[in-house]
């Protein structure tokens, strides 16, 4: 999910400091871009995308002069002094995104609080997926800035309380982060089961709150609002510290890598590089930025680190071992794994067998991809995969029957013109006639054979 | 450093379970095995000969159609799906029916039964039962003959030579003195001449409680029957909804009547340990492919097969029910499904998403 594309702001060849604005944001769905080290500008271009499809991604490259100078920054000592939409301005400067993959601005989600009166701030620590542990490294070395980050959020969305969900298998997690919201009593620490997909916000906030986010509505809707563990802490260094996002924790684990474990890395530096610094038992058989269950697939690792790459995993080939896909035998796993409630082995029989709008009855669009149906399966049946088939389709009839629309539109507007053109001519001709008969008319010489000519 | 090459593109997830379709027969299977060995032991070698013949039979008929579809029978048969087909349906036959008996159902069972509807997940009918009721229909003397258990080791009991004979050529008169009625049909036959349940019951066959007496070759060891189904429930192959509703399905009706009128309703206890009530409520009914997919849809699809159980055999010609049944309530599953579903996350009951407010 991108966003809109920010536009340089920076020439090639010039020189950067950290922290410097690289590109600026066009649109409201869009977060700006800077420096992650100091260095010259070496490239305006294109570079490839952390996706399978191998496509460019517009990219500034900065070649790194080795000392990691930061430009002057502007923090604030006092952030609960400041306006709530001075934070929201500050938070958007600084490029801040949701760090938990959804890469969502902040501030857009902080200004949407705002507006319709969120009175709970939910925390996210609940780890998206397995294999991942950045939100609990976080959590365990940077407690107060987690929650100091929190309350500055509670503060620009003017929430009452925070519910900070951590799964229960991070005790020590848990622990530091009680220490650190001790003098907060506003600031709760809550337990919830360890249990995939506890990361997602539809799943958290019913497991904190007991409510549900009714179907096609957003969170804020039921006066909650969800940040991850990693966004708070980017809030508050681009608040108190006046650092603009430039860095992340991203988890490197698989068994192909040789030392694996979480670091902070500067955005944009390539894959290969993080992969090398924690080592390699083995060339990976896979490469995926992000999780094992939502994650994308990468086609090698000479991609940048985004801002939404919790992790990176490289598979060694008994990891990566895709069992052959089978028939189904309606055993039901899929229905009792679906955090939501749906019948995957329904809808993917329907997307089968080419019947879209069937699989849209079975409710397609609550599907949040979690992945967990396709996990369970015994006949290991693709199913996200038929899902996601099934959206790609689906949003391309939508576009094309747009278009078909819009092209009719088009046609009616330029007949509707045409006729105006013609009625508005033939007007002005009648009146031409009309005045030139009056004067011929005033001047007496009309001779009654001319008229009829 | 160049990391990383694919051989082709997959979809997330890249982690899968280690669970798969030939797991879960096995474990089914498995669960079988004690309940088998003790009719075994019951009826004897014919016993053993029978359920190898259906067994093979099955297997063949599924070979056979792949073979048409030009699929590799090898690696389908791997699954083990229509070895279990076979031996479940060797499980629901007199224990000395003859050998073409074995043959004539894992053919029906797996050519008619599963692969015309396209193999594996596809069929609507239990294959198992199809096969058993295609041959209780085609051969009702055949079906119906049942023999008084003879422990396989017993002096009486034919041994393996002679079991052959008893196989191939149908029962023999030197063993005729071993033929019997099972109870249900026992009291069906006593009922029709006019001998009420007070009565008849009296010169019943001879049940014991670990399931010595007339029967199918599998169906007589409840206890051993549940352990097995007790064991799939604990390993999660399948859910407890279907087997209790059947057997309460079967239970309530059968105690309410019983309770009004003894002389003409035999008690539950009775119902639940004869036939083929325990081996359809944990092993048939429970069938993946045929049976619902929601833990609702399976409580009405349990109760209505345990309903018809005791319908047909309290009131129908047949004095057994349980296959009737499970077909019957398999045809309505399509039906339990379309229904029944479950409540979609944000959603009500309806479909209709949640109202904020709420």
């Amino acid at each position: 999910m991108w966003g809109g594309a920010a536009r340089p702001v920076v020439l090639v060849g010039q020189k950067v400091l950290k922290g410097q604005l690289l590109a600026q944001s066009q649109v409201h769905i869009s977060a700006p871009i800077h420096a992650p080290v100091s260095g010259r500008v070496t490239a305006i271009g294109e570079v490839t995308a952390p996706h399978p499809s191998g496509l460019g991604l517009a990219a500034i490259t900065v070649e790194s002069d080795d000392t990691d100078r930061w430009i002057e920054t502007d923090p604030v000592a006092d952030p609960f002094a400041l306006a709530p939409e001075e934070i929201a301005r500050r938070t958007a400067a600084a490029g801040v995104v949701g760090l938990g993959g959804a890469t969502f601005p902040a501030a857009v989600k902080f200004a949407l609080g705002k507006r319709l009166a969120v009175h709970t701030l939910i925390v996210n620590g609940g780890e998206c997926e397995p294999y991942l542990s950045s939100d609990d490294r976080i959590m365990r070395d940077f407690a107060e800035q987690v929650v100091e980050g929190a309350r500055i959020i509670m503060h620009a969305i003017g929430a009452r309380d925070a519910l900070v969900g951590i799964e229960d298998n991070k005790p020590e997690a848990m622990a530091a982060m009680a220490v650190a919201a001790a003098a907060f009593p506003e600031v709760k620490i809550r337990p919830v089961p360890a249990r995939y997909p506890m990361g997602s916000d539809k799943q958290l906030i019913e497991t904190l709150t007991g409510k549900e986010v009714p179907a096609d509505a957003r969170a804020a809707e039921v006066g909650v609002l969800v940040h991850n563990v990693s966004t708070c802490a980017a809030v508050y260094k681009a608040i108190r510290l006046g650092q603009p996002l430039v860095e992340r924790i991203v988890t490197i684990n698989g068994a192909a890598v040789a030392e694996p474990g979480n670091i902070f890395a500067p955005l944009g530096c390539l894959v290969d590089d993080l992969l090398a610094y924690c080592g390699l038992k083995e060339v990976p058989a896979r490469l995926i930025l992000g999780g094992p269950m939502m994650g994308t697939l990468l086609l090698h690792g000479r991609v940048p680190l985004v801002k939404g790459a919790s992790g990176i995993l490289a598979f060694t080939a008994a990891e990566a071992a895709v069992p052959e896909a089978g028939p189904c035998i309606r055993c039901g796993s899929c229905t009792r794994a679906c955090p939501m409630g749906l019948l995957p082995l329904e809808m993917a029989a329907h997307i089968r067998a080419g019947d879209l709008d069937g699989a849209v009855g079975y409710s397609l669009s609550d599907c949040i991809s979690c992945g967990c149906c396709a996990y369970v399966c015994p006949s290991h049946i693709p199913l996200v995969q038929y899902f996601s088939h099934a959206r790609g389709e689906l949003s391309a009839r939508e576009r094309a029957r747009l278009r078909t629309e819009a092209g009719k539109r088009l046609a009616e507007a330029r007949l509707a013109r045409l006729e105006r053109d013609a009625r508005e001519k033939a007007e002005v001709a009648a009146r031409r006639k009309a005045e030139r008969t009056a004067a011929k008319a005033r001047s007496g010489t009309v001779k009654p054979e001319e008229e009829t000519t | 450093m160049s990391s990383g090459s694919i051989e082709k593109p997959v979809a997330a997830p890249y982690a899968a379970t280690s669970n798969s379709v030939r797991r879960v027969m096995v474990i089914v299977m498995a669960a079988l095995v004690p309940a088998t060995l003790f009719g075994f032991w019951l009826y004897g070698w014919p016993a053993v000969y029978l359920w190898m013949i259906s067994v093979a039979a099955a297997a063949l008929g599924e070979a056979f159609c792949l073979r048409l579809m030009g699929r590799d029978a090898r690696t389908v048969l791997g699954d083990g799906s229509a070895w279990l087909t076979g031996w479940l349906l060797a499980l629901s036959l007199p224990p000395w029916a003859p050998w073409w008996i074995g043959v004539c159902g894992g053919l029906f069972a797996t050519v008619l039964g599963k692969q015309v509807f396209g193999g594996l997940g596809q069929n609507l009918f239990n294959p198992a039962m199809v096969g058993r009721v295609a041959l209780l229909i085609s051969f009702p003397v055949q079906m119906t003959a049942w023999v008084a258990p003879l422990p396989i080791f017993d002096a009486a009991a034919p041994g393996p030579i002679a079991a052959l004979a008893i196989t191939l050529k149908g029962m023999q008169p030197a063993f005729d003195a071993v033929a019997s009625a099972s109870l249900l049909g026992f009291a069906k036959t006593e009922m029709a001449r006019g001998v009420d349940l007070a009565h008849s019951l009296l010169q019943a066959p001879l049940q014991a409680w670990y399931g010595s007496r007339p029967g199918s070759l599998g169906e007589t060891a409840s206890w051993l029957i549940v352990a097995g189904g007790v064991a799939m429930i604990c390993l999660r192959t399948i859910t407890w909804h279907i087997p209790v509703a059947m057997l309460l399905g079967i239970a309530v009706p059968a105690a309410l009547l019983h309770a009004v009128d003894p002389a003409r309703y035999l008690d539950a206890g009775t119902h639940l340990l004869s036939g083929g009530a325990m081996l359809g409520a944990f092993f048939i009914a429970t069938d993946y492919v045929t049976s619902p997919n929601t833990p609702r849809g399976q409580i009405v699809f349990g109760t209505g097969c345990g309903v018809l159980t005791y319908v047909i055999r309290t009131w129908a010609g047949y004095p057994e029910g349980v296959a009737f049944a499970v077909l019957l309530m398999n045809s309505l599953t399509p039906v339990i499904d379309s229904y029944i579903k479950p409540r979609i996350y944000g959603r009500d009951r309806r479909g209709a998403a949640l109202e904020p407010g709420k």
